[in-house]
């Protein structure tokens, strides 16, 4: 399953409802404003990296960039262009996005 | 599934995005169903400056040139005057079936909103 | 997918209603959905749980109160409803103050839940 968050998680907790239903060997795609969360330093960082344990997380390189932080992604989240964000659909049976 | 008008959020950006590198990618993008303040996308009166994207027009011709189907929701369109008299090109006004059948119809469905 | 097979849809509530549209838009699709005989289920989870709560009066707010639809699901065949125990809780609510039958679901379960779906619309 693939999981889409696109929220600040400095703006709502879509983050947190998204990682309590994360399962083992699930993807989590960061998009629009919910890519800070992957950056070093933000608050929001040491849950990604808890999640990381047991899925994979991804970041929109687009996003970042367009933002200022894409030297700043945490290690182990990778980042995607769209056409990765397109085969992490295909790959994943489902997608939810957390609006 | 597009559920946000264009400019005010970014995820008309990111669905048409999305739509652009599914196509490259050799996907068929069946429909793009909006939603919500999303049937605001189908407007041709808007008149983004000349420095900025145009997001009407990318939808347009999105479906000119690959087909794409654009529907928008005529209940959600009626509440929020989108008719047919000012109907961008490549869109058409249906039934929230269409979102329905579009879901059982294709292998995925993903939800760009706010 | 074969032709006329039936998929699993599970309509996400996550929002409030009242303060956007996404909770009645979102009951709209649901109702829709009954005609295609699909295998249709709701879950509420975050402030979605309020849609829920018994007692709402909009007069003053010059709303169409639309939560008794809730209780009409079952007429449409749409009879499972699930409910996320952690939001319950974390709003101080229980499952009294619900104005339909609901199943109580624990963040786990629900995540087991959604990986059992085909299709996953989210308000």
């Amino acid at each position: 399953m693939l999981h889409i968050v696109n929220k600040s998680p400095g703006e709502r907790a879509t983050l947190d409802s998204c990682l309590a239903h994360v399962r083992p060997g699930h993807s989590v795609l960061l998009i629009e404003d919910a890519v800070y969360a992957a950056t070093k330093g933000h608050a929001a960082a040491a849950k990604i990296q808890a999640a990381l344990a047991t899925a994979k997380v991804f970041v929109l390189a687009a996003d970042l960039e367009a933002r200022a932080r894409a030297g700043a992604v945490i290690d182990g989240v990778v980042q995607v262009d769209y056409k990765g964000f397109v085969e992490l659909v295909t790959q994943n049976p489902r997608v939810q996005s957390w609006l | 599934m597009v559920n946000e008008g264009p400019y005010q959020r970014q995820s008309s950006d990111s669905a048409y995005l999305f739509c652009r590198a599914a196509i490259e990618s050799g996907h068929q993008i069946e429909r793009v169903f909006f939603y919500h303040d999303g049937v605001n996308n189908a407007t041709k009166l808007t008149e983004p400056p000349q420095d900025d994207r145009n997001v009407v027009a990318r939808w347009t011709k999105l479906a000119e040139e690959h087909g794409v189907d654009l529907v928008v929701c005529v209940a959600a369109a009626l509440r929020r005057g989108i008719v047919e008299q000012n109907l961008a090109q490549g869109f058409r006004i249906s039934g929230l079936g269409q979102l329905v059948e579009s879901a059982i119809a294709s292998d995925r469905l993903v939800v760009f909103g706010d | 997918m074969s032709e006329g097979a039936i998929k699993k849809f599970l309509f996400v509530n996550r929002k409030a209603p009242y303060g956007s549209v996404y909770a009645l838009e979102g009951l709209e699709v649901v109702l829709i959905s009954a005609a295609f005989d699909q295998d249709v289920g709701l879950a509420f989870l975050d402030d979605g749980v309020y849609q829920l709560a018994k007692g709402q009066n909009t007069k003053a707010i010059e709303t169409k109160n639309f939560s008794p639809t809730y209780r009409a699901l079952e007429g449409y065949d749409i009879e499972k409803l699930y409910v996320e125990r952690e939001s319950l809780e974390a709003r101080g609510l229980t499952e009294d103050d619900l104005l339909v039958d609901v199943q109580v679901l624990g963040a786990t379960e629900m995540a087991a839940l959604m990986d059992e779906m085909d299709v996953m619309i989210s308000f």
